[in-house]
């Protein structure tokens, strides 16, 4: 069964200075579906996310060997703007991290750089992103209010609504859980599996129970390598390395 | 049973007692430290008040409405201090005019885009060392550079550039501290959203560092609004009674009012009400200024609060 590709890492290094980080890492990412990285603290995953949309570019002394291809372009070309691999490559970090500006602002702040003026296709933009966030209900009468002013879960949906306000093909999340609630934390997860429908997600988490609940494929990376990769269901299960399977039944990490 | 359970309590009662000791003399040395910064801190607020309590007993009879709107006269031992209020708000705004833009973008160089090494940390050292500069050197630059070499004259623009030059290094230091003090997440959030760094930094970087900036340039009026030496050679005038038509114009100025009174006035013992009038309205003025920028502060720090 040949996968709709839309991310493809080939042979990819990355080196924080002499220290070699990740080493000869090839995965590919379908389209539409949800990827999870899951891997020790120090294992290279959110290393390897912050490469797909060249988040690392601002690190002094990082240096990328091998080759990403986004949609069969490399994206480590010379000629590729940065900021637009971003546009198209959204992400949502580990701590919520709203912009100290009000609901409204903070979804629209991007759209507006990217030449989106007119008031009534932000205002459109707005509502269209926070329903897909599931956060419209909770917000549709506060939108001028300080985004700071929300609750540690709903900034994070706050966060994810602002990146698909850009409209991107890829959401990468990294860890978007780790710093909120049980309840939160649910929520999340539906909204994941709501919209992988339209988007592709590649996720890093240390949750392995969210990795089995809220992803088809799964990674894991063990020192900077990519030790095994395949359906999240065999991994889970019968997985081929027992490197794998000490992880995932908490024997190590 | 009974014994036993006396044994166990004894050496409980002991380390007890110790405890208490111990817990004692925490007590003291900390109430002794605790009286120690409390008396430092008092010290302070009381000089400074000591000083406005000085200039305003001093000072308040020499204050009437007539002193602050009308010029000199009589040789400047009677009449009052207008030209001089306009002179220094004049040359006050000029420096802020010509250092904080310049210095917001120095300090968005040295933290947002500079490469550290080497180069850089000569521009740093190059910028405290500028902090340590006498004011009156200051004044000799403006002289030769501004009044003579660029024909500016003796005017508001030459010493509103050797004031701004010489409150550079604060404003400098406040931007890069309110730019460092912005938490990376909010450049990250706005580069992984694919704005241009440029645009990260204009519109969510510099906004959040707004009120850390404004505190700088509240230390830069207060500085440039006190200074005589910098402007006695580039901009201010011993006595004129008419206010400046153009940048190019010489003004009076009250720090300048206040050194030409108290040292080559006609009759300096007469002027001493006078004096400390003008030194009050000075204080006062800067004050105001700060009272104001104090409160924008206040309510952006209320907008801006992450």
């Amino acid at each position: 069964m040949e996968e709709d590709i839309i991310i493809r890492a080939r042979g990819v290094n990355f080196f924080y200075g002499s220290f070699k980080a990740l080493s000869d890492i090839t995965i590919d990412f379908a389209r539409n579906k949800v990827t999870a990285l899951i891997g020790p603290s120090g294992c290279g995953k959110s290393t390897l996310l912050r490469l797909f949309n060249r988040m690392n570019d601002l690190i002094d002394g990082a240096r990328v060997e091998g080759e990403i291809l986004f949609e069969g372009e490399s994206i480590y070309a010379p000629e590729i703007d940065p900021v637009q691999i971003r546009q198209q490559i959204g992400m949502v970090f580990q701590k919520p991290n709203p912009f100290p500006k009000s609901i409204f602002d903070n979804i629209t702040f991007a759209p507006k750089l990217a030449g989106i003026r007119d008031r009534d296709s932000l205002e459109a933009l707005v509502e269209e992103s926070l329903k897909q966030a599931v956060l419209w209900d909770e917000v549709k009468d506060i939108l001028g209010k300080s985004a700071m002013t929300l609750s540690g879960g709903q900034q994070q949906r706050l966060c994810i609504a602002r990146a698909l306000a850009m409209k991107p093909e890829v959401l990468l999340m990294d860890e978007p859980t780790s710093a909120l609630d049980p309840i939160s934390t649910a929520k999340i997860e539906e909204l994941i599996d709501e919209l992988k429908k339209h988007y592709t997600i590649i996720i890093v988490t240390h949750n392995m129970q969210q990795a089995a609940r809220v992803s088809e494929f799964t990674g894991f990376f063990y020192i900077g390598k990519l030790i095994e990769f395949g359906k999240t269901e065999k991994i889970f299960t019968t997985p081929d390395v027992k490197q794998t399977e000490d992880y995932i039944t908490g024997r190590f990490g | 049973m009974n014994r036993e359970k006396q044994a166990d309590m004894n050496p409980g009662i002991t380390a007890n007692k110790t405890m208490i000791n111990i817990n004692k003399a925490r007590y003291l040395r900390q109430t002794l430290f605790f009286g120690l910064v409390l008396l430092a801190a008092f010290t302070i607020t009381l000089t400074l008040l000591g000083i406005v309590a000085f200039l305003f007993f001093n000072g308040f009879r020499a204050i009437s409405w007539d002193f602050l709107t009308l010029a000199p006269t009589d040789a400047m031992t009677k009449g009052g201090i207008m030209p001089a209020i306009v002179g220094t708000l004049y040359l006050t705004f000029g420096a802020i005019a010509v250092a904080l833009p310049l210095g917001v973008a120095s300090a968005i160089y040295l933290t947002e885009y500079a490469k550290q090494g080497v180069f850089i940390r000569i521009i740093r050292i190059g910028v405290n060392c500028l902090a340590g500069v006498p004011s009156v050197v200051f004044g000799l630059f403006g002289l030769g550079f501004f009044v003579v070499f660029l024909r500016f004259g003796s005017s508001i623009l030459a010493g509103s550039l050797t004031l701004g030059i010489l409150i550079l290094p604060t404003i400098i230091g406040a931007t890069e501290e309110a730019l460092k003090a912005v938490p990376q997440t909010f450049r990250e959030a706005a580069l992984a959203l694919g704005v241009s760094k440029w645009s990260a930094i204009a519109k969510i970087v510099l906004p959040s560092a707004v009120p850390g900036i404004m505190t700088g340039s509240i230390l830069g009026i207060g500085r440039a609004a006190g200074e005589t030496a910098p402007i006695m050679f580039t901009a201010a005038a011993f006595y004129t009674a008419a206010l400046p038509k153009s940048i190019f114009d010489e003004v009076m100025a009250l720090p300048y009012h206040i050194y030409v009174l108290a040292t080559a006035g006609v009759n300096i013992e007469q002027t001493r009400p006078l004096q400390y009038g003008t030194a009050l309205t000075l204080i006062a003025l800067v004050l105001g200024i700060d009272l104001v920028a104090i409160v924008i502060r206040g309510i952006i720090r209320k907008k801006k609060r992450w």
